[in-house]
């Protein structure tokens, strides 16, 4: 791939720049949830592995957070949209060339920002942890090349409408930029106290809410109706879900910081929008789940829809939690706990892992024009993932509830630490199932584009699957 | 093809943001902004100084660039005895807090108190000087706190403030030790409400993070609070070996090990071997050893000196 680097535009070949991040992220996948099986490892067992300070849990904690954050579920954002955003226009990517330079862009800049943070230069903002000159890189180097991209090729466009899919990507990118600018404003401008808190927290909200979340749901409503043959269910719930998120998602930021000394119409409003974002939640989940209609034998029969169902069916206890989690009541006895360790994972290794996991194995065996290598290990990798993953979301689940309790209750601080340990260690089998099985995710990919069978001329993947 | 038909939407679009920035950033900016500060958010600016996270003055975040927390038990100027004070130390070149350095920080009448009783705008970076924190009492009985530059309205000089001082407290470099060791990933600096006050001691209130940067409040509570720790454990033996190997003081504690942050040589400038200790406190585990190995004494200049010296002054 970075042959293409100088080469003319006409030369590369379409789907180079999706390619370049696709493997990436899988690359940054097994990366971050070997950092997070490490890290589970040292909660579990402290003393194991003391020598490398390197690897001290205090520095590695952010590390994971970003390698998963912006190498494994942006990155896979990125190379589903620049092969979907196409696909959807009826035309070309917009340039080729520059998404090939994001891409390595990309890597340097978070190998760069990585370690940084490794070796302790931090901000001390959690999810801004980045240092600003890292966070300017970011923003001009990675997100904004990828918006420019993306939005071109919707511009340019053959097609009549824009579809569903097409109005997240170009509006969640869009609001990417300014979230990130905005929310590390603290860090450029020195900006301090409760402001400074807040902010932060403004940011880790809508980098989720306004990126994660509603780009994940973006790839479902393309594989989705790919996949099956079904036409989305309804493009009228699609604008419901749409609008929902950007009204009622980008406001609650303060329910993070329920206990914290906020002016208390900040911490009421945010917790009535927190609720409020049950709207696009079940929109979307139904919008979905509906197209499915007549079409379910395919959830066990087909891998990417295997991948892609689960994490929308993932999205239901999802929301469900962070619609209420956050209210005063319940926030009180949860907060801070390892309930939102859970719930957090829920978000990010549940519904959006799956989700994108399901676009990065269709676009890449599109892309490649090739079979995928081997169904078997794809099926083994599902299993891995959402095994892991459950015994994770689990274990932390249960965790938390015993530190709720023992918070409510002052029970003594090492009690609560005794009380968890085995869920600790579940924890930490769960993440290395993850890990594990993303090398043989990485090994069927690079399979794929090795010996994978050749596509027909006219044939798209998901119809030749079972086609030996 | 253009955005030709998605007009209106894409003005509604930048509608809906554009409002829900103003009611989440600019109206709680707004009402956050106008607070005054607490005593505490004084004491605060003046231990941690400018920024605890990267900044110029601290790029490597190594706890350079802060100023020096002294306690007094005598009069720098005169020698004659008082009542045990903190006062705070900027050496020539250390960046001040965002409250010296900016108007808008204290609020209205903690600004006008520090700039016309405390002489506050007499002091600049080049120079340095001695503050302290003082407390003005009205006519009605309230008490308004306000940076004192005793440098000019006491003739405390830097160099006397230092050779008069009772105990050094480098809890500023410690506070970036925090920052940058990551124990906010587990310790909170933010009790909750009701039953967290029996336990963790009052939570903090509006005014009490004016100036401070990053506030560190953490998410994550995996291990208690450490808002007001200094008051609960004053002991600084305590801290030196449940910093060194946390399973020395308490088995079942999965904190980790901060025994690099003693640095290569210890208080009397010998080694530290670490993998000797190790092997002496694995005989320990074992049984081999009837008492654990020493912990070593930190050399006065050692990052764990500053750490422990913020923990402690977590009152």
């Amino acid at each position: 791939m970075l042959k293409y680097l100088f080469a003319k535009e006409k030369d590369i070949p379409g789907g180079t720049a999706a390619m370049f991040f696709g493997f990436s992220c899988i690359m940054w996948f097994i990366i971050g949830t070997g950092i997070g099986s490490f890290n589970a490892a040292k909660l579990a067992f402290p003393d194991w592995f003391t020598h490398l300070y390197a690897l001290q849990f205090g520095h590695m904690r952010q590390v994971h957070v970003h390698a998963v954050i912006f190498g494994w579920i942006v990155g896979a954002f990125a190379a589903s949209a620049l092969y979907i955003v196409p696909a959807l226009g009826n035309t070309k990517l917009w340039s080729e060339k520059l998404g090939v330079w994001n891409a390595l862009l990309w890597n340097l800049g978070l190998m760069l920002g990585l370690s940084t943070l490794w070796f302790g230069m931090t901000s001390g903002r959690e999810y801004s942890d980045f240092i600003w000159p890292i966070d300017l890189y970011i923003a001009f180097f990675m997100v904004i090349p990828l918006f420019v991209n993306i939005f071109m090729s919707i511009l340019h466009r053959r097609t009549q409408g824009i579809y569903t899919t097409n109005w997240f990507f170009a509006g969640s990118f869009f609001m990417l930029i300014i979230v990130f600018l905005i929310g590390n404003l603290p860090e450029f401008f020195h900006l301090t106290g409760l402001n400074e808190a807040y902010m932060t927290w403004w940011f880790a909200h809508n980098v989720l809410g306004l990126l994660i979340t509603p780009v994940a749901a973006a790839i479902t409503y393309y594989i989705v109706p790919k996949v099956t043959g079904n036409p989305l269910y309804s493009h009228r719930v699609g604008h419901l879900h749409f609008w929902s998120i950007v009204v009622f998602y980008s406001t609650p930021a303060a329910h993070h910081l329920m206990s914290s000394p906020l002016p208390e119409w900040l911490k009421s409003f945010a917790s009535v929008e927190g609720v409020l974002i049950l709207v696009p939640a079940v929109a979307y989940v139904c919008n979905i789940l509906l197209t499915m209609q007549g079409r379910w034998s395919m959830f066990v029969e087909n891998v990417e829809i295997k991948y892609t169902i689960t994490g929308v069916l993932l999205a239901i206890p999802l929301n469900m939690q962070g619609g209420f989690q956050q209210t005063r009541a319940i926030n009180w006895y949860v907060h801070g706990t390892g309930w939102i360790v859970a719930h957090a994972h829920l978000a990010l290794l549940g519904f959006s892992t799956f989700a994108e996991a399901a676009a990065v194995y269709y676009g890449m065996q599109t892309i490649l024009r090739r079979k995928l290598y081997s169904l078997s290990l794809a099926n083994f990798h599902f299993w891995m993932l959402l095994i892991g993953f459950s015994l994770y979301w689990v274990s932390m689940t249960i965790a938390g509830l015993i530190q709720g309790a023992a918070k409510i209750y002052e029970v003594p601080y090492l009690d609560v630490v005794i009380a968890e340990h085995p869920y600790m260690i579940v924890r930490w089998i769960g993440g290395t199932m993850v890990f594990l099985g993303n090398f043989v995710w990485l090994y069927n990919m690079y399979m794929t584009a090795k010996v994978g069978e050749k596509l027909e001329d006219g044939v798209l993947p998901h119809e030749v699957a079972y086609v030996r | 093809m253009g955005f030709r038909e998605y007009r209106i939407g894409s003005i509604m679009f930048g509608v809906a943001l554009s409002a829900s920035m103003v009611i989440t950033i600019y109206m709680p900016g707004l009402d956050i902004s106008s607070v005054s500060s607490t005593e505490t958010a004084l004491e605060k600016q003046l231990t941690y100084g400018n920024n605890s996270g990267f900044d110029y003055g601290d790029m490597f975040l190594h706890g350079d660039d802060k100023p020096i927390k002294v306690i007094l038990k005598k009069n720098p100027k005169t020698g004659a005895e008082m009542d045990e004070m903190a006062a705070y130390v900027f050496e020539p070149g250390t960046s001040f807090p965002s409250g010296l350095k900016h108007d808008n920080i204290l609020g209205e009448d903690v600004q006008a108190l520090s700039v016309d009783v405390g002489k506050m705008k007499d002091a600049n970076v080049k120079d340095g000087g001695v503050f302290v924190v003082s407390t003005s009492v009205n006519a009605k009985g309230v008490e308004t706190p306000y940076i004192e530059f005793a440098t000019t309205t006491r003739g405390w000089t830097i160099a006397a403030t230092l050779a008069a001082a009772d105990q050094t407290i480098l809890a500023g470099s410690g506070k970036t030790m925090f920052v940058r060791e990551g124990c906010w990933w587990c310790h909170t600096l933010l009790p909750e409400q009701t039953q967290d006050w029996q336990s963790f001691g009052r939570p903090p209130v509006l005014g009490d993070f004016n100036g401070e940067s990053p506030t560190t409040f953490g998410s994550d509570r995996k291990a208690p609070d450490l808002l007001h720790v200094g008051s609960r454990n004053s002991s600084r033996e305590w801290q030196m070996m449940h910093f060194f190997n946390p399973r020395l003081v308490q088995p079942y504690s999965i904190m980790p090990r901060y025994d690099y942050l003693w640095g290569p040589k210890d208080a009397a400038g010998n080694d530290i071997d670490l993998n000797k200790w190790d092997e002496e406190f694995e005989a320990y585990r074992v049984g081999d050893r009837v008492y654990p190995p020493d912990v070593p004494e930190y050399a006065a200049d050692s990052e764990i000196r500053y750490l422990i010296d913020f923990v402690l002054n977590l009152k």
